[in-house]
């Protein structure tokens, strides 16, 4: 099973899609790691540094709706993980990119708006961790001289996959 | 209470239920390009199980970046090429024979009504235009399908998108499509298949079903379908002729997927589109969509016509009839890729592409190539290309560029006057 939480990168805006999570040309890379440099290289958002600085920093991604939305490259994920993102919160996220979270064992967790918007008003304290216990399914935001805890769902079939540490072992078992 | 075409195809292809809501599913095709299967193939290795579950079923082609680019892209082709060889999967479709895997793909006939198909693609929602249920998935799920032949899924829920009408003289499914995507939004069709009925889709093509299914995914779709019928029939006779005594009693067959007259529905959306004039997208999301006429003033510097979106034989037709003795307008690129080679050829009979040509296009080869900004018509940073292909995100012809969707028509009217035109000026 993934290790899961530690700074969060705080990504505020919608429909974010997989080509500005990887650009179509690094896909001809057929080693995961090589995606690493590339990770949102051509994400539009106001104030968010393309050039990578803040690489190395963020563990866990908080952002809107339809997170991932666009091509179903798997590339998109991989290229989290090899940054050591292995979680994304969000209101929710397209359906294909959702999926392949879970496949390779990674969480894509989502919220109600209401909520999220609570998790982005967190961001005035500074710098956030998000802790997560992924059997208690809770989150723990903290920061300094504060914490906020919110619980959060997944579904059976997600929990199993987490736990397997993905689909192949899931259905290489089972099928 | 009746079912839908989807709770239909699930239910004959459910093999286990492993928890509540999750239904995995026999598939009846699995289809792989050179992009996302290598690291599927790759892990398969890795974990010594380098096997397929029916070669049959698996259906392969080298389409996104070709002929190879560098040596990555030829890297990736041999991949493929030497898995298939390997595990004799006979349709395979290699340089000289390839073509975009959503226009190649039906071409041959794979795809029949009550299918359960997957693709590493996000555009395999197209193949619902056959009354199937495709769906784009990642490496793992498809890793998965070619190992075991299974795929799971949640049950997506439904919405009904009815569309009646005539269509004006100008406007063409990509214009119905765009403006279903504007309604719905790109996040309104999210964990849902959009079941495409209507007048206007009966009265449709194959083609232009296609080219309606093929933007479900731009909504967020999980697939888009349309109810097989005598149009499907007739598209598949030539392979399935063996299958049936007559065409009534193939129609008779496919008509049991049809959805139950009581089948519940997420959300039903009506559309007249009688009134719809020919639209194009104006920013980084497909459901950006204006009015051609509205937006006019837009300078373009690359016209792109293929895909698969829009890159079959009627599509090059609707672009010829407005391009025929025109040139292209001065400082503008023009780039053509027929689909597949059938398409090119068909053009070539019925000299389609001399058309193209003397307008002072290129003609290239089929390829998914620029549609994603990895060949064959990459744009420069600042430059704008209307397209007919099916996204238009940041950056996705060439870092900087800008993507305006259109139809084929649409396309080749800006292309001769150098801004965004509204073809119905052109049309002779």
């Amino acid at each position: 099973m993934k290790t899961f939480g530690g700074p969060v990168l705080f990504l505020d805006r919608s429909d974010i899609n997989t080509d500005e999570i990887i650009p179509a040309k690094y896909l001809t890379e057929v080693k995961k790691d090589a995606l690493k440099p590339y990770l949102l290289e051509d994400l539009v958002l106001d104030g968010f540094e393309p050039d990578g600085s803040w690489r190395g920093s963020a563990k866990v991604i908080v952002t809107r709706a339809n997170f991932g939305c666009g091509s179903s490259r798997e590339h998109a994920p991989w290229a989290l993980e090899v940054n050591d993102i292995t979680c994304v919160i969000a209101e929710n996220f397209a359906r294909i990119f959702r999926q392949n979270m879970f496949n390779g064992g990674m969480l894509a967790i989502e919220l109600p708006c209401e909520v999220i918007n609570e998790i982005f008003a967190l961001s005035k304290h500074g710098d956030i961790i998000c802790n997560i216990d992924s059997d208690k399914k809770k989150l723990e935001f903290l920061w300094e001289g504060g914490s906020k805890k919110i619980d959060f769902d997944l579904t059976e079939f997600d929990n199993a996959l987490v736990k397997a540490g993905g689909w192949v072992e899931f259905a290489d078992a089972r099928y | 209470m009746g079912k839908t075409i989807t709770e239909k195809i699930f239910d004959a292809h459910l093999k286990d239920e492993p928890f509540s809501g999750t239904k995995v599913l026999a598939l009846d095709v699995v289809m792989c390009h050179e992009i996302t299967t290598p690291v599927a193939i790759a892990d398969l290795q890795w974990r010594n199980k380098d096997r397929v579950f029916d070669p049959s079923k698996i259906k392969a082609v080298i389409d996104h970046v070709t002929p190879a680019k560098d040596s990555k892209s030829a890297m990736q082709g041999k991949i493929l090429r030497d898995w298939a060889k390997r595990h004799n999967i006979r349709d395979f479709f290699d340089i000289g024979e390839n073509g975009v895997c959503h226009a190649i793909f039906p071409e041959k006939g794979f795809i029949r009504p009550g299918n359960t198909v997957i693709m590493g693609d996000s555009h395999t929602c197209t193949h619902g235009a056959f009354g199937a249920f495709a769906a784009g998935v990642g490496t793992t799920d498809l890793e998965v399908g070619i190992l075991k032949g299974v795929c799971a899924f949640r049950l997506p829920k439904s919405i009904l998108v009815n569309i009646n009408g005539k269509l004006n003289r100008g406007v063409y499914a990509k214009d119905v499509i765009l403006e279903v995507i504007r309604r719905l939004t790109v996040n309104g069709a999210t964990d849902h298949v959009i079941e495409f009925r209507g007048k206007t889709v009966s009265d449709m093509s194959m083609e232009e079903r296609m080219t309606l299914c093929n933007m479900a995914i731009e909504a967020g779709g999980t697939s888009g379908l349309c109810m097989p019928d005598q149009k499907t029939v007739e598209y598949l006779w030539q392979f399935i002729s063996n299958d049936y005594k007559d065409q009534a009693d193939a129609l008779a067959d496919f008509e049991k997927w049809h959805s139950d007259p009581d089948a519940e529905y997420d959300r039903i959306l009506e559309i007249d589109i009688s009134d719809l004039e020919p639209v194009v997208t104006v920013g980084y999301k497909p459901d950006q969509v204006k009015k051609v006429a509205d937006v006019s003033d837009v300078k373009i510097d690359q016209v792109y016509i293929g895909s698969c979106t829009n890159g079959r034989i009627s599509d090059i037709r609707e672009a010829a009839a407005i391009v025929k003795g025109t040139r292209l307008s001065s400082g503008v690129r023009g780039i053509l890729s027929p689909a597949t080679p059938k398409v090119y050829m068909q053009a070539l009979k019925e000299g389609l592409i001399e058309i193209f040509m003397e307008a002072g296009y290129c003609v290239a080869n089929p390829t998914c190539g620029a549609c994603l900004g990895m060949s064959t018509g990459v744009l420069a940073e600042g430059e704008v290309c209307v397209s007919t292909t099916n996204r238009n995100f940041n950056g996705r012809m060439g870092k900087g560029g800008m993507v305006h969707l259109a139809s084929p028509a649409t396309a080749a009217a800006s292309g001769i006057t150098g801004h965004l035109t509204d073809p119905r000026t052109l049309i002779k």
